[in-house]
């Protein structure tokens, strides 16, 4: 095993973990400040890869496409926080749960009504279409390691918009005392609206610069959603540092095990045996490192509410 | 729930539901009409499933979102034990050669002590944390089994695995589909009877006092950890259990089983009947069931429709189907 091979794989890793912490930051600040589980987030994803490939498609470009399936998934949002999420704040996590749910089938059968069941395809823009010379004679492409410099730009962010801003203040406020800030004069249902939608439009930006790497299809948020919710739980919800400590560990946990157990396992068993226990092993990784962390820290490594 | 003199309004809708459920393939079998009668072995066995989880979910208040697990754990075992007996290729050689089984009762009792099995750590690991916590690491753990199934390729991997010859019921012609629906239909009220035992007895009580108020359970000395474990391993014994029966019904199982949509359509079934309710998973799974037949018949959008009927259900049917025909839970 080369050196420029793990350098490689590490770099994936990264990408992976960075356009999970995307979803991931979403997830957590809508439940660290609504309190709501939101099952049809993976749907916002789907909106927002669908948006950016056919406005693609429409105008050859990919930046108009990536700035409209921001614009489309805060829309949605939005539309759906007033129309539906916005009665399911004061109830139980098992009702919102079977709304969210109900929510995913909707948009997964609409989105199949409006675009056919057939995949779309999303074209690496031109000027990040490139490969990159690494230390050790590798080249990786371009266009992976502007993804992982999007998810630091995002996450330095969200920083400044949530310790130096007033909504970020305001936001901070909710997680803490939702009806205090109400009662000191905050428009507290503009302000779940604002935040669902903020989540949202990160959550379609995942899902559109991960578009021009896979095919966008229907069905597409729903993994790449339980992936996330994974993050969040190891990273304790409601801390956006959990979610991208989380994030990355995820990312770089799967990925390294996916590259390094069959061959680990290969050593072991031998290589027709090897390989398939070493993959079966490395495709539940995460899940046991979920679990091991949980029955160690029942509320997750950055509990923000503990 | 119950007033002493006569039944209550629930217990005979209950019964009434149970009843349809039984005539329906009656009268689709004397009309030579055999897809009705599996629609209806389709809904017992769904039903069945549901009321598994309707002990957790509805007694316990353990929003589990991972008894796909379960479900899928009792259709591998019945299709793996069915594939080994088929092929006369033992499990097993030491200590003693196991051959698989054919034998439905031999099925059953290995796809429910599988899953309890298995529930057991799960639930171990589980109910250390609640709220959100526990919805996710149950989901967690069936999403841990349903990568392993599907890339493990000695059962089949991806593409599942078919069970040649469905297995048999000593007595019965299982390849009947009403005799079928006979064995999954009994089955049903046997744990509906199980249901309502435990919901009436000292455990029963202990389960659900540890939903409404654990530190108040601990304190007249009950710990609510065994009490919610062993709930939660009952719970996965009967959702693995109904899960070899549908594996038989459709002679066929495959990660699908195990997959967090189907965890999802467990828990809609159970809310869609009225959680907690001893008849909510029968009605459930007769509405969910029915819904899907018609929805499917007349678009083919069905499951846009399905969400949008959900999304109602949620918003202003609290209570679920039983709730909205026989009013509010009665205590006292």
């Amino acid at each position: 095993m080369s050196t420029a091979l793990l350098i490689e794989q590490l770099l994936n890793g990264l990408q992976f973990g960075v356009m999970l912490f995307l979803m991931a930051a979403g997830l957590t600040l809508i439940f660290g400040v609504m309190g709501l589980i939101n099952l049809a987030h993976g749907s916002l994803y789907m909106v927002g890869a669908f948006a950016c490939a056919a406005v693609a498609a429409a105008t050859g470009s990919f930046w108009l496409g990536l700035a409209a399936s921001l614009a489309a998934a805060a829309a949605a949002g939005a539309l759906v926080e007033i129309v539906v999420i916005r009665r399911l704040y004061e109830r139980d996590h098992l009702d919102q749960v079977l709304a969210t749910f109900a929510l995913i089938l909707i948009f997964s059968e609409g989105t199949r009504w409006l675009f056919g069941s057939f995949p779309l395809y999303l074209d690496i823009p031109s000027a990040l279409s490139g490969a990159v010379e690494l230390p050790g004679g590798a080249r990786y492409p371009l266009y992976r390691l502007a993804i992982i410099g999007v998810g630091i730009v995002v996450a330095a962010g969200l920083y400044m918009l949530i310790s130096k801003t007033r909504l970020g203040m305001r936001i901070r406020a909710g997680e803490s005392d939702r009806e205090m800030i109400g009662a000191l004069g905050v428009d507290i249902r503009t302000l779940y609206t604002v935040v669902f939608a903020l989540g949202a439009a990160l959550a379609g930006l995942a899902g559109a610069l991960v578009g021009a790497l896979q095919s966008v299809q229907v069905g597409m948020g729903e993994p790449v959603l339980i992936l996330a919710f994974v993050v969040i739980v190891i990273g304790g919800i409601g801390s956006i540092k959990g979610a991208l400590i989380g994030a990355i560990l995820v990312g770089l946990v799967d990925t390294l095990g996916r590259f390094l157990l069959p061959k680990l396992f290969v050593a072991f068993m031998g290589p027709s045996q090897g390989t398939t226990m070493g993959a079966a092993i490395a495709s539940m990784l995460i899940y046991v490192v979920m679990a091991f962390i949980l029955a160690f820290r029942p509320r997750g490594l950055f509990s923000a509410n503990a | 729930m119950r007033d002493g003199v006569g039944m209550t309004r629930e217990t005979a809708i209950g019964l009434f539901l149970v009843a349809v459920l039984l005539a329906f393939p009656l009268v689709a079998s004397a009309m030579g009409e055999p897809f009705y009668i599996t629609l209806a072995t389709r809904m017992a066995v769904l039903a069945l499933a549901a009321v598994g989880l309707n002990v957790a979910l509805g007694l316990g208040g353990l929003v589990s979102f991972g008894h796909a697990a379960f479900f899928g754990i009792g259709g591998y075992v019945a299709g793996i034990l069915a594939s080994h007996a088929f092929n006369q290729e033992p499990i097993f050689s030491t200590p003693f050669a196991f051959m698989g089984s054919d034998r439905m009762p031999v099925v059953w009792l290995f796809a429910m002590l599988v899953s309890a099995l298995v529930a057991l750590p799960i639930g171990a690991i589980s109910l250390r944390t609640s709220g959100v916590y526990f919805i996710m690491i149950t989901l967690a753990f069936a999403q841990m089994i349903y990568y392993f199934a599907m890339s493990w390729p000695a059962y089949g991997g991806e593409d599942g695995l078919s069970i040649l010859s469905r297995n048999t019921f000593p007595g019965l012609n299982t390849a009947n589909p009403l005799s079928l629906f006979a064995v999954c239909y009994g089955l049903l009220l046997v744990a509906l009877l199980v249901f309502a035992v435990l919901r009436d007895s000292r455990f029963g009580a202990a389960l659900l006092a540890s939903r409404q108020n654990a530190t108040r359970l601990a304190a007249v000395g009950i710990a609510p950890f065994p009490v919610r474990l062993a709930a939660f391993v009952i719970s996965a014994a009967i959702t693995g259990l109904a899960g070899a029966l549908y594996a038989d019904l459709n002679r066929f199982v495959s990660p699908s089983m195990l997959s967090w949509q189907m965890s999802g359509e467990l828990i809609v079934l159970v809310i869609l009947g009225g959680t907690g309710r001893l008849f909510g998973p029968v009605a459930g799974a007769m509405l969910f069931v029915m819904i899907e037949f018609v929805l499917g018949g007349i678009t083919e959008r069905w499951q846009f429709f399905l969400g949008l009927i959900l999304l109602g259900v949620v918003l202003f049917a609290r209570g679920g189907l039983v709730g909205v025909l026989a009013g509010k839970v009665r205590h006292g």
